[in-house]
């Protein structure tokens, strides 16, 4: 086109990145890729390879091996045996490690930006500008975690090898959010990229190599889903991390059940994007345009649903329909391209039905009048309104560059609308009034929370979900614990069964009959199913009838736990108050409960007495703690504040320890509720009678209704159905390695997060192993919420 | 192009005004992203370059300014590109000037004689440009006398302090009583934009300007420590697309200060076409404040013919 010509229209043009240096490293491996095990490149003869293509083009870049069985488990073998001498070198010496590969990435930067759009088919303009910066800016980070865990994480540990399987929407970035926190706390890792976007991760194999990381310390295996299942299932592995669908993030969560392995998991999202009147109007639009458009909108934490005042709304949808005539959509590697390609026809093909569908509910479609590549894999932007909530395009996940609009009146309104979904992954609150969006953060549940800004990652801030997106953080110290255990851990013996005293005498020797009931909802309640069982005592003597509580129990309980929500939003000095209360209303009642658990327990009345001692002291402990396990604020590269707030779970199922019945009930209780949880507790099934006793201390605490909820009866029944319950947030439990098992598999049905012993006790009276940091972390989920500011 | 349908201005509506919101990180994250959201290259961006040119208003606003020194200038204006190098370009028909010539009032007498006919506009700097606080009456009168002196464009600066005190109805008059000093003179308003503060002083005031009249807004007179920036850019740009999505009218923009280089020229050309569509990427709504810019853009020009970098003793000073 000559210069007269552009002087009239005034077009871009094209601006092509150069393909040159990546084509050539792809074709300097035969266009044929092994797996990266033990610190070698492996490719066997009888290897069965699928091809990775560029999806801008549909053009064959190269083979990738599908690795099997076998070639899984010499690869957990060598990560294995890496282990232990890479978790006991220095912080130090595994920093340098970490060091000398973010600089390495840095020197290719280009290299690895060019591959990955090639792969995924991303603007480059996001490949060179977003993933690989924040690539290399995690492995700065956790160099650093790698050098200071022994200040920081003293009390913690090496989890062992961690099995990690990655999406195919940031390849690379995913892959650092995944390895760095890894190696820096001392695991080993094998990670599985996304069968369509192996390269990078193959790249990054080789810059292992030339920083001289141990044989062993990371392992890539390529392949599908069948080789993801060989990972998760591997008995070997200690760790699972995964980061992709809510569907197969709960198959993962059902087969690790009962395993022990530590899992967390990443997954699917339908974030709210709420505009308040007094916005920025114009920056908003920005704003969508980096939630919806960033990636092609196939991102976890896209904010897909926007949620816009009533006020504002119709202009707000004209000017965002301007905007979107804007955007240029084509070639992932023009500079100016702004949309790229969808990673798979399939995935095409999914964008398509839905949006069809939306707009069969009574959508109105809106794509602006923009050309799109005649050829490739590509979707244009595109804006759904007169949704409503009830419409399937307003609740699934689309992963496409589709935003769902609806309308709000009142800040409560958006809170109720933004919260109106199974996800919990991320939330953008834009106002200009500093009182409603601080206000607003806490309210919407989800892990990440930008306000006036969004998708905004790094590596000091935690990233993670709530919800059915997912438990466990990445980032931060936050991300940090996912990689570790406490040290203490390592010390827990397998639980003994409980003695079972048997009745000699039908004859009760009380006076008076004891009724002791249900405690719900901060009344006395009797058993739905009208059954109660016997309370023996260590002499053989019937002591009282305690009731069995039944799944409606549980429901009632639940009920009465989701409406105690001042309990949640309460101020921390409150809830000290409250416990250190519980406190003294035991002390004065001392005696007694020394005297019942001697009864019910036949240890000898000093010991009794120790552990009404200690289970004082522990709510002390807690009622100290609950105002001073303060949040942080961190240090990110942007000019403002990132609040990691701990954030109470919600409603909490606890299932108590059958040893100490009074000081394993309390110590769960009390680091629970103090964290803001409102619980049901399931007390050892033999020793329920002293936890209905303390329910009339509770009584005279000052502890509102619906805080504390207890039901005795069958333990791993009452379990089950916590775990299975949809409004349960998270499950403790205490008990055999069966109803552990259970436990980790039901809670799959929401995604809860579930903290089990496999059967192993703890020492009550250990303050090591029966109270702090773990049991606070465990109680709590951090939320950070960006905040940039500036005038 | 067809002509700009010229703004006549409208009453102070305060509701449009104090309704304004500008959040400062978000307006900065905008601004960084222009220049990797797009990259010109090659042919287009010669062509873009070219265009950048003839955006330019010319300018010496130095103490001291002389009839020769002026003279040079409006050569300079009037051939601002070697004729080989708009030879190798294919672009020798157009003759492409700069926008126009900037210089105080004094100048324009002379400077009128050097660029009649030349389709090179001539803007005077005044109301006691820089500070704006000499006498209102006078003010008004600098402005008469600059448009009888042959100044097409009258630069004014606003009173800053009525901004500060957000007296929008009294900036508003004073503005309003420019305007009609200009008659058919065009208005470019100088905001100060470094010394206002606020990205929501900048907005606030710009909108005002355009409600009294303004034919274009300025960021800044290159006498504050801060000029133009594409954050302050965007903010102005931004308040310009509401009042043409309001009333229908084009309001010009122009950066001046503090823009140097070629490729901040490009960033800012594409800020106006992203921002506010093809139409602002000609002088009749936009320009550059800038005196050094012109020499670099000849010198990336020169690279784009020949392939070889280019120095800036090869090109006539200006």
């Amino acid at each position: 086109m000559n210069i007269m010509k552009i002087l009239e229209t005034m077009d871009y043009g094209v601006a092509p990145e150069n393909t040159d240096n990546a084509i050539n490293w792809i074709k300097e491996h035969n266009k044929k890729f092994g797996l990266f095990i033990d610190g070698e490149f492996e490719q066997s003869k009888k290897a069965k390879y699928f091809y990775t293509f560029n999806p801008a083009t549909g053009e064959k870049l190269a083979q990738i091996t599908q690795a099997n069985k076998t070639d899984v488990d010499k690869a957990v073998k060598a990560a294995n045996k890496a282990q232990m001498s890479w978790a006991k070198l220095t912080g130090f010496h595994r920093a340098k490690y970490l060091y000398a590969i973010a600089r390495l990435i840095q020197k290719h930067a280009r290299l690895f930006a060019v591959l990955e759009s090639l792969d995924n088919g991303k603007p480059i303009r996001e490949s060179r500008d977003v993933d690989i910066p924040l690539v290399i800016r995690h492995f700065y980070h956790h160099a650093g975690w790698a050098q200071l865990m022994e200040e920081k994480l003293d009390d913690y540990q090496a989890i062992g090898v961690a099995g990690q399987i990655i999406p195919w929407n940031f390849p690379l970035l995913m892959m650092a959010w995944k390895i760095a926190p890894a190696l820096a706390a001392g695991n080993t890792v094998v990670l599985k990229p996304a069968e369509y976007t192996s390269l990078t991760a193959l790249l990054f194999a080789e810059i292992c190599q030339q920083a001289g990381l141990p044989k062993g310390v990371v392992n890539i295996i390529t392949g599908d889903g069948k080789t993801g299942a060989e990972i998760v299932n591997h008995p070997d592995v200690d760790k699972i991390a995964f980061t992709g669908s809510t569907d197969v993030g709960r198959l993962i969560r059902q087969q690790t059940a009962g395993t022990g392995k530590k899992l967390t998991l990443e997954l699917g999202g339908k974030s709210a994007f709420i505009v308040f009147d007094d916005a920025d109007v114009d920056s908003a639009i920005e704003g969508i345009i980096d939630a919806i458009w960033f990636n092609q909108g196939q991102v976890c934490c896209a904010g897909s649903r926007l949620l816009v005042q009533e006020s504002i709304a119709d202009r707000f949808h004209q000017k965002l329909k301007e905007r979107m005539s804007k955007l240029r959509v084509g070639d992932p590697l023009d500079k100016s391209i702004d949309i790229g390609a969808i990673i798979d026809p399939s995935q095409h093909k999914r964008i398509e039905q839905l949006v069809k569908q939306g707009v069969e509910e009574g959508a109105e479609l809106y794509q602006p009048d923009i050309t799109l590549p005649e050829c490739g894999c590509f979707y244009p932007p595109t804006l759904l309104t007169e949704v409503d909530t009830a419409h399937y395009v307003a609740q699934e996940e689309i992963f496409g560059p589709v935003l769902v609009s609806m309308t709000f009146r009142t800040p409560a309104e958006a809170v109720a609308l933004a919260n109106n979904t199974r996800y919990g992954l991320a939330c953008s609150v834009w106002s200009e009034n500093i009182n409603l969006a601080l206000d607003i953060a806490p309210k919407v549940i989800a892990g990440v929370v930008w306000i006036n800004c969004t998708n905004q990652f790094d590596a000091a801030a935690g990233f993670g979900g709530k919800k059915e997106s997912g438990f466990g953080r990445e980032g931060g110290i936050e991300g940090m614990y996912a990689y570790l255990k406490p040290k203490v851990d390592a010390t827990l013996k397998p639980s003994m069964p409980q003695k079972v005293f048997e009745l000699k005498s039908k004859n009760s020797k009380a006076i008076v009959d004891r009724t002791p009931k249900f405690y719900i909802g901060g009344k006395q309640a009797r058993p739905d199913g009208g059954y109660s069982q016997a309370v023996v005592s260590s002499k053989g003597e019937l002591i009282a009838h305690i009731g069995q509580g039944n799944r409606k129990d549980v429901r009632n309980a639940v009920e009465a736990a989701r409406k105690a929500t001042a309990w949640t939003n309460t101020t921390a000095h409150n809830r000290a108050q409250v416990l250190y209360f519980i406190a003294e209303n035991l002390s004065l009642r001392s005696a007694e409960f020394a005297k019942n658990i001697q009864s019910i327990t036949g240890v000898t009345a000093k010991q009794a007495q120790q552990e009404v001692d200690a289970s004082i002291e522990r709510l002390f402990y807690y009622a100290a703690i609950a105002d001073k396990f303060d949040g942080q604020v961190h240090t990110v590269p942007v000019r403002g504040v990132v609040l990691a707030m701990p954030e109470a779970n919600g409603i909490m199922g606890i299932v108590c320890p059958d040893e100490n019945p009074l000081l394993g009930f309390v110590s769960l209780m009390a680091a629970t509720i103090a964290m803001g949880n409102r619980i049901v507790m399931i007390p050892s099934q033999n020793y329920g009678l002293t936890a209905l006793e303390f329910y009339q201390i509770l009584e005279t605490s000052d502890v509102p209704a619906g805080v504390v909820n207890i039901i005795t009866g069958d333990k791993n029944e009452l379990a089950r159905t916590l775990a299975d319950h949809y409004e349960v947030e998270s499950v403790w439990y205490f008990g055999d390695a069966e109803g552990s098992t259970m436990v980790e598999k039901a809670s799959a049905a929401n995604l809860k997060r579930t903290w089990v012993n496999y059967g192993k006790a703890r020492d009550w009276f250990d303050n090591k192993q029966a109270q702090g940091k773990e049991f606070l972390n465990q109680a709590t989920d951090i939320k950070n919420i960006w905040t940039p500011y500036g005038e | 192009m067809s002509k700009i349908k010229r703004n006549p201005g409208m009453p102070l509506n305060l509701d449009w005004v104090e309704g304004i919101q500008v959040n400062t990180s978000a307006v900065e994250r905008r601004a960084k992203s222009y220049s990797g959201r797009r990259s010109i290259k090659k042919q287009h961006q010669a062509a873009w370059l070219l265009k950048a040119l003839s955006c330019i208003d010319l300018t010496t606003l130095a103490g001291d300014d002389t009839i020769n020194r002026v003279k040079r200038l409006c050569n300079k204006a009037k051939k601002p590109v070697r004729k080989d190098i708009l030879e190798a370009l294919g672009v020798e028909k157009l003759n492409i000037t700069t926008g126009a010539v900037c210089v105080y009032h004094e100048m324009l007498e002379a400077a009128s004689g050097f660029l009649k006919g030349t389709g090179v506009e001539l803007a005077a700097v005044s109301t006691g440009f820089p500070a704006g606080l000499t006498p209102f009456d006078m003010r008004v009168e600098e402005i008469r006398r600059s448009v009888a002196a042959g100044a097409s464009e009258i630069d004014i600066v606003i009173s800053r302090r009525l901004v500060f005190a957000q007296d929008w109805q009294k900036l508003y008059d004073e503005v309003k009583q420019y305007r009609e000093a200009c008659g058919d003179a065009h208005l470019k308003t100088i905001l100060a934009t470094g010394e206002l503060a606020t990205f929501r002083n900048v907005a606030k005031a710009s909108m005002v300007c355009m409600m009294a009249g303004a034919d274009f807004i300025k960021t800044s007179t290159g006498k504050e420590s801060v000029n133009a920036t594409l954050p302050v850019s965007l903010v102005m740009v931004r308040q310009i697309r509401e009042y043409y999505q309001r009333t229908g009218y084009k309001i010009g923009y122009k950066p001046a200060g503090g823009i140097s280089t070629a490729k901040d020229s490009l960033l800012y050309l594409i800020l106006m076409k992203e921002e506010l569509g093809r139409d602002w990427l000609e002088p009749e709504l936009f320009r550059f404040g800038a005196s050094s810019l012109l020499g670099d853009i000849e010198r990336q020009l020169e690279h784009h013919v020949t392939g070889k970098y280019s120095a800036s003793f090869r090109h006539a000073m200006g």
